[in-house]
This record gives C-alpha cells, sequence and structure tokens, in this order.
C-alpha cells in the first residue's frame, strides 16, 4: 500500500526529530501574541531549503500544525487570540482561566486540537478532490452572502445587548475600509496619513482589542491576572477527557465543520471556529452557560481551528489555490521544492503527497504529548509571575509581535489606539468580538457585493446573480435564521412557561 | 542609570562611525554580511517565490544569505513609502515592481514618488495572459473578440485588482481589438483564477505563471510576450494575432536614495550573474516567468519606456488627465 509506505518513510528517526521540533517550536511562537503561524512557517522556510524534500515538508507541516494550536494558550490565558481562528476559544477559555480552571481550559483545547487535527487530516487523505470542488462553487456573490451571515453570527454570540453587538460590528466594517481599496483602488480615511495607508491588519487590531483591556484592567484592579487554586492539580487530563467524552458529539460535529468551512479560501479559516461555536451553544441545553466558562465552548472552537489545518490544505494542494495565509507559504516553498499542484497529486507526486499528510498526521498526535507538557509550563509561569512583572512583559510582546507582522511601526500605533478605544468601549457594554468580525468580514463582503455586481451588470439582472443560486439561497436561509433564531427561542420559552402554567392552573381546577 | 545611558549612547555613537567606515570602504568585500530582502507584499506570491529561487544562488555566489522579508500592505505602497527610511550602505535592498511602482503614486498620494524606488536590476517579468477554462467554446482569441463584438460587456474578465498589470491589460487590449468588456477585479490572482474555475467569469487575464500552474485546467488564448513561451509553444503571441501587446508584471530590485554608486553596481552584477545561471534559469521557466536583464547601466532607458507605455494605459483608465 503506497499511502502506508510513505506514511513509514515519514517515520524515520530524523524526520520524528524533526517534527518533534517543528512541533515544539510552533507551539510557542503560536503562544506569544502577534508572533502568528504564517509568521512561524515563513522565517522557517529558507531553514528548509537545504533538507530533503520530505523532511522540509514535514518540518513546515509541524510548525503550522503547533502555531494554530499554541494560539489557543494565549486566548485562554491572557484573553488575546493570536489569530483569528482562536478569536472564539477566548469566549469561555478566559472565564475558565480566570476562576482558577486554566489547567483544565488548556487540557481540553489540547484535545480538541487533536481530534480536530485529525479529522482534518483525514479528509484530506480521502475526500479532498470532491471537497475541492466545492470551494470552487462559491463565486463573488456567495462570499457576499457568506460574509453577512457571518456577521449575523453576532446576534447569536454577542452577550448582552444584540443591538450592541451590531453596533460594534458596525464599527469593525467601518475600520476595514480603512487604507487603500483592493477593488476600485481609491484611498479611503486615512486623513493624509502614512499610518493608516496599508489599513488596519487584522492580527494587530486582535491584539489591540482583546489585550490591551486586558493589560489596563490588570494594571487598574488590585486583583491577580487569574484565581489561582492552592492545591497542585497537574494537567487534570481525566477531567479533561470527562469533558472530552461528554462532548464527543459537539467535537466531531466542530470538527467536522471546522473541515467544510476551511475549504473556502480567504473566508474559511476565521469563520470556521465561530459558527462551530454557535451551533455547539445552540445544541447545548444550558446554552445560558456558553461564554461563562462552559468547557464545551473550548472544546467546540479549538477542534474546529485545528480541523481547518487540513480543510484549508483541500484547495491548497487540490487546486493550487491557498485557503489561509500560512497555506500560501508552504505552498510557495512546495513550488521552488518543484512540486505541481492538480491531478499528479496523487500519481506523480503521490511520494510528496503522502509524505506531506503523513507528516501532518504525526505533527498532530505529537500534539497530545507536547501541548500537555509546554501548555503546564506556559499555566505555571502566568500564574506564578508576579503581576508587577507579568503586565510589563506582556505589553513588551504585544509591542514587539505587532510590529514583527509587517515591520511596521504604524501597526503598533494603530494596535496601542485600538487598545484605548476598546478598553472605552468595553466599559459600555461593546464586546471586541462583533468588531473583529466586522474588520475580517467587511472585505469579503465589499469585494463580493462589487464583483456581484459587475457580474449582474455583464448578464443583465443583478437579482439572478445574487438570489439566483442554491447556495447563495441556503446561506440567506441560514442568515434569516441566525438573526430571528434569539427571538423564536425566547418566544418558545415563554409558550412553555405560559403552557405550564396552564398546566398547573389546570391541575389546580381539577 | 545614567552610567549605563551614556555606555549605550557611547556603544552607539561607535556602531554608527564604524557603519559610517564601512559606507567609506570600497565596494570591493561586499556584501560582508548578509543582506536584507524586504518584499512590499506578503509571503507565498509570486514576487516571494522569485525571490526565493535568487536565495539559493545569491549564496553560493557570495557566500553570504540574503534574507527575505514581508512588509504588505496597500499594494506594495506600505513598503515602498518607507524604503527611503531605510539604510543606505547596501545591506538592506526591496522588490520592485511594474507597474506598481509607475501607477500606484500617480493621481494620488500614496507616501511615494516613482524617482523615489531607486532600481538596479530588473530580473523577470510574467507575461500577460488571457486564460479560458478547458471545455470554453472560445477557442482562438478571435472567437472571444467576436462574442465580445456581438455582446459589448457581456464577455467577463477576472484579474488581480485595481489599476494592476491586470486592469491595464484588459484596458489596453480592448483598446486595440476595439471591443468591450467587463472586467472583475479580484483580491489577488489566488482569488481570480479561482472566479475563472468555478465558472464565474468566462476568462482571465492573468500571466503565463498561473497558466503553468493550472495548465490541467486551463488554456491560454494569447500571451503577451516577445516570443513564444517555451513552456507553451502552440499559444500564440498577441503580436503574431495583429495586436501590438507585450507586457506583464516586472520584478526588480531597488534600494534607497543615497545608496554609493559602486555598492548598487555591484550588487546589479551579482543578481546578473544569478540570471545566468542555468539552474536558475531553468527553475523560473519551468514556472511561467521570463527572464530580463536589466541591469543599472540599461535602467533608466527601460524606465522612461516603461513610464511611456503606462502613462498612456493611466491615461486611458482614467487615473490622470
Amino acid at each position: 500500500m503506497d499511502i502506508l509506505s510513505h506514511a513509514l518513510g515519514a517515520l524515520s528517526p530524523l524526520n520524528l526529530g524533526l517534527a518533534l521540533l517543528g512541533v515544539a517550536s510552533g507551539i510557542i511562537i503560536g503562544a506569544l501574541p502577534g508572533l502568528s503561524a504564517t509568521m512561524a512557517v515563513a522565517v522557517l522556510v529558507p531553514v528548509t531549503f537545504g533538507m530533503t524534500p520530505e523532511s522540509a515538508l514535514i518540518m513546515l507541516g509541524a510548525i503550522y500544525t503547533g502555531a494554530i494550536y499554541g494560539g489557543s494558550y494565549s486566548a485562554i490565558l491572557v484573553n488575546t487570540p493570536g489569530t483569528p481562528s482562536a478569536i472564539a476559544t477566548t469566549f469561555d477559555g478566559f472565564p475558565m482561566a480566570k476562576r482558577g480552571d486554566g489547567d483544565l481550559a488548556v487540557t481540553l483545547s489540547t484535545l480538541a486540537s487533536v481530534v480536530g487535527g485529525l479529522v482534518g487530516v483525514f479528509a484530506l487523505l480521502t475526500v479532498a478532490p470532491l471537497l475541492a470542488q466545492v470551494a470552487l462553487s462559491f463565486g463573488p456573490v456567495e462570499y457576499f452572502w457568506l460574509a453577512i451571515f457571518g456577521l449575523t453570527l453576532i446576534s447569536a454570540l454577542s452577550e448582552g445587548s444584540t443591538l450592541k453587538g451590531f453596533m460594534g460590528a458596525g464599527f469593525g466594517l467601518l475600520l476595514s475600509t480603512i487604507g487603500i481599496a483592493v477593488v476600485g483602488g481609491d484611498i479611503r480615511y486615512t486623513f493624509g496619513s502614512q499610518v493608516l495607508l496599508g489599513g488596519i491588519e487584522i492580527v494587530s487590531a486582535l491584539i489591540g482589542l482583546y489585550c490591551i483591556p486586558v493589560l489596563i484592567d490588570l494594571v487598574a484592579s488590585p486583583e491577580s491576572h487569574l484565581k489561582v487554586d492552592e492545591k497542585q492539580r497537574g494537567i487534570r487530563l481525566r477531567e479533561g477527557l470527562m469533558h472530552a467524552w461528554i462532548g464527543k458529539f459537539n467535537l466531531l460535529r466542530s470538527a467536522t465543520i471546522g473541515t467544510g468551512v476551511a475549504i473556502l479560501p480567504g473566508a474559511g479559516g476565521s469563520i470556521a471556529s465561530l459558527v462551530s461555536y454557535s451551533e455547539a451553544r445552540r445544541a447545548a441545553k444550558d446554552s445560558s452557560s456558553f461564554g461563562k466558562g462552559n468547557p464545551q465552548g473550548v472544546l467546540a472552537t479549538e477542534a474546529a481551528n485545528n480541523a481547518t489545518v487540513g480543510g484549508g490544505f483541500i484547495p491548497t494542494l487540490v487546486l493550487g489555490i491557498p485557503g489561509t495565509p500560512p497555506d500560501a507559504v508552504i505552498l510557495g516553498a512546495l513550488l521552488v521544492q518543484g512540486f505541481r499542484t492538480g491531478p499528479e497529486l496523487f500519481t506523480t507526486n503521490a511520494n510528496i503527497t503522502y509524505t506531506f499528510v503523513g507528516g501532518l498526521f504525526i505533527a498532530t498526535c505529537l500534539l497530545l504529548p507536547l501541548g500537555l507538557l509546554i501548555g503546564r509550563y506556559a499555566f505555571k509561569s502566568i500564574i506564578s509571575i508576579p503581576k508587577a512583572l507579568l503586565v510589563p512583559t506582556i505589553a513588551f510582546m504585544t509591542v514587539i509581535g505587532t510590529y514583527a507582522i509587517r515591520n511596521s511601526v504604524s501597526d503598533v500605533i494603530i494596535m496601542l489606539t485600538l487598545g484605548i478605544i476598546g478598553w472605552v468601549l468595553n466599559r459600555y457594554g461593546f464586546k471586541p468580538s462583533p468588531i473583529v468580525l466586522g474588520l475580517i468580514l467587511g472585505p469579503i463582503a465589499e469585494q463580493g457585493f462589487v464583483q456581484g455586481f459587475l457580474m449582474g451588470r455583464a448578464s443583465g439582472s443583478y437579482a439572478v446573480t445574487f438570489f439566483g443560486g442554491p447556495i447563495s439561497l441556503t446561506i440567506i436561509a441560514l442568515s434569516i435564521l441566525s438573526v430571528f433564531y434569539p427571538v423564536i427561542k425566547a418566544r418558545r420559552a415563554q409558550r412553555r412557561h405560559t403552557n405550564d402554567a396552564d398546566d398547573s392552573r389546570q391541575e389546580v381546577s381539577s | 542609570m545614567r552610567i549605563s545611558l551614556s555606555i549605550g549612547l557611547a556603544a552607539g555613537l561607535g556602531l554608527s562611525l564604524a557603519s559610517a567606515f564601512t559606507t567609506v570602504a570600497i565596494a570591493d568585500d561586499f556584501p560582508a554580511k548578509n543582506i536584507q530582502y524586504v518584499m512590499p507584499f506578503g509571503p507565498g506570491g509570486e514576487s516571494d517565490i522569485s525571490a526565493r529561487l535568487q536565495q539559493k544562488y545569491f549564496e553560493e555566489i557570495t557566500g553570504k544569505q540574503l534574507i527575505v522579508q514581508y512588509m504588505p500592505g496597500g499594494g506594495g505602497a506600505v513598503g515602498w513609502s518607507q524604503l527611503s527610511d531605510m539604510p543606505t550602505d547596501g545591506y538592506a535592498i526591496m522588490g520592485s515592481n511594474l507597474p506598481h511602482i509607475i501607477l500606484k503614486p500617480m493621481g494620488q498620494d500614496v507616501g511615494f514618488q516613482t524617482e523615489d524606488i531607486n532600481n538596479f536590476f530588473y530580473f523577470h517579468y510574467s507575461p500577460d495572459a488571457i486564460l479560458v477554462r478547458n471545455e470554453s467554446p472560445y477557442q482562438t482569441l478571435d472567437d472571444l473578440i467576436q462574442a465580445a463584438q456581438e455582446a459589448p460587456g457581456a464577455v467577463t474578465f477576472s484579474g488581480s485588482g485595481t489599476y494592476s498589470a491586470n486592469d491595464v491589460a484588459n484596458t489596453r487590449f480592448q483598446q486595440l481589438a476595439d471591443v468591450t468588456t467587463t472586467y472583475i477585479p479580484f483580491g489577488g490572482s489566488g482569488a481570480a483564477v479561482t472566479a475563472l474555475l468555478g465558472g464565474v467569469v468566462e476568462a482571465e487575464w492573468g500571466y503565463t505563471t498561473i497558466a503553468a500552474n493550472h495548465n490541467d485546467k486551463v488554456r491560454m488564448l494569447a500571451v503577451a510576450s516577445e516570443e513564444r513561451h517555451p513552456m507553451f509553444p502552440d499559444v500564440p503571441t498577441f503580436q503574431e494575432l495583429g495586436y501590438d501587446m507585450v507586457g506583464g508584471a516586472y520584478r526588480g530590485m531597488a534600494v534607497p536614495e543615497g545608496t554609493p554608486q559602486e555598492i548598487q553596481q555591484k550588487l546589479s552584477d551579482i543578481f546578473q550573474q544569478i540570471n545566468q545561471n542555468p539552474q536558475f534559469q531553468q527553475e523560473m521557466q519551468d514556472l511561467g516567468f521570463v527572464l530580463i536583464d536589466v541591469p543599472m547601466g540599461e535602467m533608466d532607458t527601460f524606465m522612461s519606456d516603461q513610464m511611456d507605455v503606462y502613462e498612456a494605459s493611466a491615461r486611458e483608465l482614467g487615473l490622470i488627465d
């Protein structure tokens, strides 16, 4: 069996060592706010040129897998998603850490990442060519509606006021228009400043809006960062496994959604975990505890975002269209190594393909021991460093990390400004997630709309273009459902309430 | 605190003195250390891939490394607007792209002028090409032109960006073939080719590189190079078909204003030597690129020729009056 022999080839001591090194360094880079998976991979590409193609691929896949997982540490422990795909991890991960369950949250994220990662890799191995066709059936109009759908998730996700959620998203949409427009080429809302020319970079916005308010609150309040229990409880693996067992359907559903949504190049990675989070919440009986430290929330998002690793490679390898920015870097490295995408993928290039997939598989398995080990140290160091040292250390890392994204001081200025704005808005009940969602989805919606508009003009019918396709109609229906779901749910609860009341009255009368 | 500060100052002064001496030093031992190669785009694109191919040979020739970095944003504007702040000792070079550096600053302030970009070598281009899906009814360029003439605006093209190489190519093609098409800009050539493969558009303004990458699913109707591309001997050039179109996305390297001439010459020589390496030539050709040699001495003529071409296109696009 071809697949097996290549997978075994990937198991040579050298390759295993490289995978181990890759996963470990990926986890550490991913855990530092601002140092993203893209950067981790890009920095290491030249190192891999000296290696055989197999070793190079294994190392790159390992770094990527590790970095996506490592992003959950900063999301859980300091409320800062390192990448857009870790946004939803902050919803329940940080509240868990705050109440002293940070160690459990890290363990849960490890277990979920392994499950999600394996599902993604399995899909890549078995149904890649089929799923790649789905990616192609999404045109500009479908992307426009998908972005709208993503925005409607706010009503499901925002705690507190839905109205404030939508206002935050509106603010995020406005922020997304800053800079030189991709479609149209105009310069918008830069106020003549060079700083805003490149637009607002999403990762720097994430750091600013999530991390800076936490830092300000840490300085402003006498409480310690995370609540710490006196007794040592290790990694709480048994407890974690129990939660994972209870949430086994949640895990599988989230991993499947993650893989499925991630095959859409550009939009997939960032919204995959949000969609699975809102689905997990919708399916749960105790949906009101989501957002307040429900372990199932962490399981859902982490399973989904590690599934995007395998899912994102489907269009990358089959069609040569990178699903996420790190995919683009790895594809570039593959091209330089002499790899070509397309039908040769599983024939002429089969050895490269299977080695790469085998490497991803090994890296995902290595996440379990390495993640539990490094995660424990990350948790320990965050709780044992005194606050007077913790705050400047994190502050320093946010600045360095933001600068490193594209070697730009402008991004640091933008990050700090957004941080202060985010802190003020937070005090008035505006959460960062809707703002960031608006920022991410704004360009997708805008470009999709303009492209759809041009297509409509060429074909002679705007209505058919925007409302003609079955995929569009499905997404529109989902969006409507998503917006009105809270209303429907409230009404149903009310009816049940009155029914109960009727029943009890009947009991009394009879 | 004060002591450490003064030590720091002294060290800083020493460093800057030392670096002043090295710039004065003759270009003979250049490069004495690794060179930073800043891409004004993100990783994974064609600029990045071609730079990665140069990387290997640079080390072979000089014994020093070429370290690729990224400064993306604003379609390159973020990087180019910061070129003038970079060190002028030749150890920091930046990727330079045509038509971007000519079209971006036209009619609007993007933080740099074309003249600020001090190009020392241009090494290749990706020729413009019209791509269609394999199952497309358009077998030849004439088929497509005929369809566009019968229903003006109904033939749709995807392409990467507005006021970009693709946009310019489409404008020029409309003029030369006397047709009206609909050009739909996408966020990059990856998104543009997805639209073509997914059947959203009839054709794409792309490059030979895209056809090389997707050669099982797409075919080219015509290529805007001077000669047929060795990888695609059956695809005619626009000139053969009677349309005077030669162009695409050109790529080179630049240094900030004020970098010593001898250093620039040395850099130009190194990259020319890379261009002459047969292995490099083969690797570039396999990816669909076309190598060109524009060393420092010929740069001014090359740029002023390009300026004339793109100024005309910009006028047509309505970028300038």
